[in-house]
């Protein structure tokens, strides 16, 4: 089985903080980590190759230090590794890196699954997975907690907030994944020294994966980024008072004018 | 001189740092409060590789060096210092002398599965009468036949029966003296090897440190380890490569203590203020984090010697004492910052207090450690 796995190097955003000039995130001296969510998703590849047999492909889109979280990957287990880098891919939104990212995934060969995680921790759209999707023309199933594969068919298990779903496709397809999943394993000593002394992780650029220069970076980006703050601090809040009916009454209507709940 | 560590140190102390926080930090107080052995740890700890992790790779270890070592061991002291001698004593007092002074089969039979963590090493010299007097072996081995029978007793043995793989030191010739001792592995199971008293310890509890006992243990004439008379050699070699893992262990609650007093002076307010702003208080952060970093410098000087085939016997020595009794007067000072919390065991630092005190006995005393480097210095 062939297994792709898309991440991405992101800040550790529980180190983060907000520069109160720009009201944009100070990422100066903060670590960089794999996505959370992503290293279920390398989990899961590692597992079902452990179970199917095959190999694990970890792609990533990023500036050269993504390098770093793919040597990660190398030493957890994982056959091979691509960063995605290119000049032109700067400026790129959830599309223009879905196009980049499926266009790689294409460049890595034939393919059975491609496992994502959910959302990233810096951008939170949950966009990529589906967008690469589309553009792959396969299946997808997001938020999986179980996805069991039998010859060509799957069944996997959505979480939702209300419940959950079992979803039945076949592959070739996509899934994007929770924690719930399972648990990642920690990169060994040996996978570490190995990865380090004989690091063979190749970069491809646009032209290595034949992406269109008008669908990637900004040129292929539909979203613009006006401006990034940090919303204003709520105040003090209202207190309502009354008798207990009168209250709820009046709390239920500015909920429905907030659009916070919805009348059925 | 280049300060940096290696990119490969870099990613190992990460990996070691995360495994740390995410498996060992949540438990490490409720292992000390049962004195349960961090088995599941163990086993975690052995599939990833940190049980052998100098070991070659051709004897199932990591290959790693002393330096990546020493950050390995110092990353889980941060958080348990039991979980890191246990991981210590498998790695230098077990494989290392295997290592050094194995037989081919000897080291595929007993070196390969501790490297990988398949089984867990003890280290056996001390007895009742023979602590800092190692070289007063009482324990007796004599050669019969195609056999050695040995008698005596050891303790304070780290692992001691949860272990699989013992290196033990016993006298065959008393005439000769220190070159009367022999080194022999034995195994768990051998006819006539037993365990003793578990002992009921000030700190690093969830460490099992006991009895072994041998009454005609007899086993085959292949278990020596080395030549017959170098038993003493063998272990004054082994300490010192084992002094740098316990460098690295007090090193770790010296840190720990450290972090946790300077989270504590910032939050905690008196007279208005977080105490951080006080003189006396950073007069004593400022002494802690400077004897933490000299400890660190020591530490790492003495695995680099080690890595570069200097010598290190005194390195060793200087970091091993620097290192505990900066444990050992960092963590008193943590209590003291935390005031009358830092008494009670809600807060860390009265175990990491507890703990730090048995850095500055075993694998040689403070005392000991003096007389390494005086002898050192002088010869």
């Amino acid at each position: 089985m062939n297994i792709v796995v898309c991440i991405k190097q992101v800040p550790d955003t529980t180190d983060v903080k907000i520069d109160p000039k720009t009201g944009t995130l100070v990422r100066e001296g903060v670590p960089s980590i794999i996505n959370p969510d992503d290293t279920h998703a390398i989990e899961e590849g590692l597992r079902l190759k452990e179970k199917f047999g095959g190999r694990v492909v970890v792609l990533s889109m990023g500036p050269p230090q993504a390098m770093d979280a793919l040597m990660v990957c190398k030493a957890m287990g994982v056959d091979l590794c691509y960063l995605i880098s290119d000049r032109a891919f700067a400026g790129a939104d959830t599309l223009a890196t879905s196009y980049t990212l499926a266009k790689a995934v294409q460049a890595t060969g034939p393919w059975d699954v491609v496992i994502c995680g959910r959302q990233a921790i810096d951008g939170d759209t949950a966009q990529i997975g589906p967008q690469v999707a589309e553009a792959l023309g396969v299946p997808q199933v997001t938020y999986c907690t179980e996805i069991s594969v039998e010859g060509r068919k799957v069944i996997a298990k959505r979480a939702l907030e209300d419940g959950y779903e079992l979803i039945r496709t076949e592959l070739p397809a996509l899934f994007t994944v929770i924690k719930d999943i399972n648990k990642p394993r920690y990169p060994s000593v040996m996978g570490i020294i190995s990865v380090c002394r004989s690091c063979d992780i190749q970069t491809w650029t646009a032209k290595d994966i034949a992406a269109s220069p008008k669908m990637i970076g900004l040129n292929g980006s539909p979203t613009q980024v006006s401006r990034t703050f940090a919303p204003e601090p709520k105040g003090v809040g209202q207190v309502l008072k009354g008798e207990p009916e009168a209250v709820v009454k009046e709390l239920v209507k500015k909920l429905r004018d907030k659009n916070v709940v919805r009348v059925r | 001189m280049d300060f940096t560590l290696t990119k490969e140190q870099q990613m190992l102390q990460q990996m070691v740092r995360d495994f740390t926080q995410k498996e060992i930090e949540p438990i490490a107080s409720a292992l000390d409060k049962e004195g349960r052995f961090p088995e599941e740890i163990i086993r975690k700890l052995g599939e990833i590789g940190v049980m052998g992790m100098t070991v070659p790779k051709e004897y199932g270890g990591a290959g790693a060096d002393t330096v990546s070592y020493t950050i390995a061991i110092e990353e889980i002291a941060r958080a348990c210092a039991s979980t890191a001698v246990v991981v210590s004593v498998n790695n230098s007092l077990a494989c290392f002398p295997l290592l050094a002074f194995g037989t081919e089969e000897q080291k595929q039979r007993f070196l390969v599965p501790l490297a990988k963590g398949e089984k867990l090493g003890a280290f056996g010299l001390t007895e009742p009468s023979a602590g800092s007097d190692a070289a007063m072996q009482q324990t007796t081995a004599i050669k019969k036949g195609e056999e050695y029978f040995i008698n005596g007793v050891k303790h304070f043995i780290t692992n001691a029966s949860r272990a699989d793989i013992y290196i033990i030191f016993a006298m065959e010739d008393k005439t000769k003296g220190t070159r009367g001792i022999s080194a022999f592995i034995i195994e768990k199971g051998d006819p006539g090897f037993s365990f003793g008293t578990i002992e009921d310890k000030l700190g690093i509890r969830p460490s099992i440190t006991g009895e072994l006992i041998f009454e005609n243990c007899h086993v085959p004439a292949d278990r020596i380890l080395g030549e017959n008379g170098k038993g003493f050699k063998i272990a004054m070699m082994t300490l010192d490569a084992g002094r740098i893992g316990v460098a690295s262990q007090a090193l770790g609650i010296a840190q720990a203590s450290l972090d946790r007093s300077v989270k504590f002076a910032k939050e905690r307010e008196q007279f208005g203020k977080p105490i951080a702003i006080l003189g006396m208080i950073q007069e004593a952060i400022a002494t802690m984090a400077t004897d933490v970093e000299a400890a660190r410098m020591l530490v790492r000087y003495a695995a680099w010697c080690k890595d570069v085939k200097q010598s290190y016997t005194a390195p060793a020595a200087m970091a091993k004492l620097f290192a505990s009794e900066t444990a050992m007067r960092v963590s008193t000072k943590a209590i003291q910052i935390h005031g009358g919390y830092g008494y009670m065991k809600d807060y860390p630092v009265e175990r990491y207090f507890r703990d730090a005190k048995v850095t500055e006995i075993y694998e040689g005393t403070s005392e000991i450690q003096r007389l390494v480097i005086a002898l050192n210095a002088i010869r």
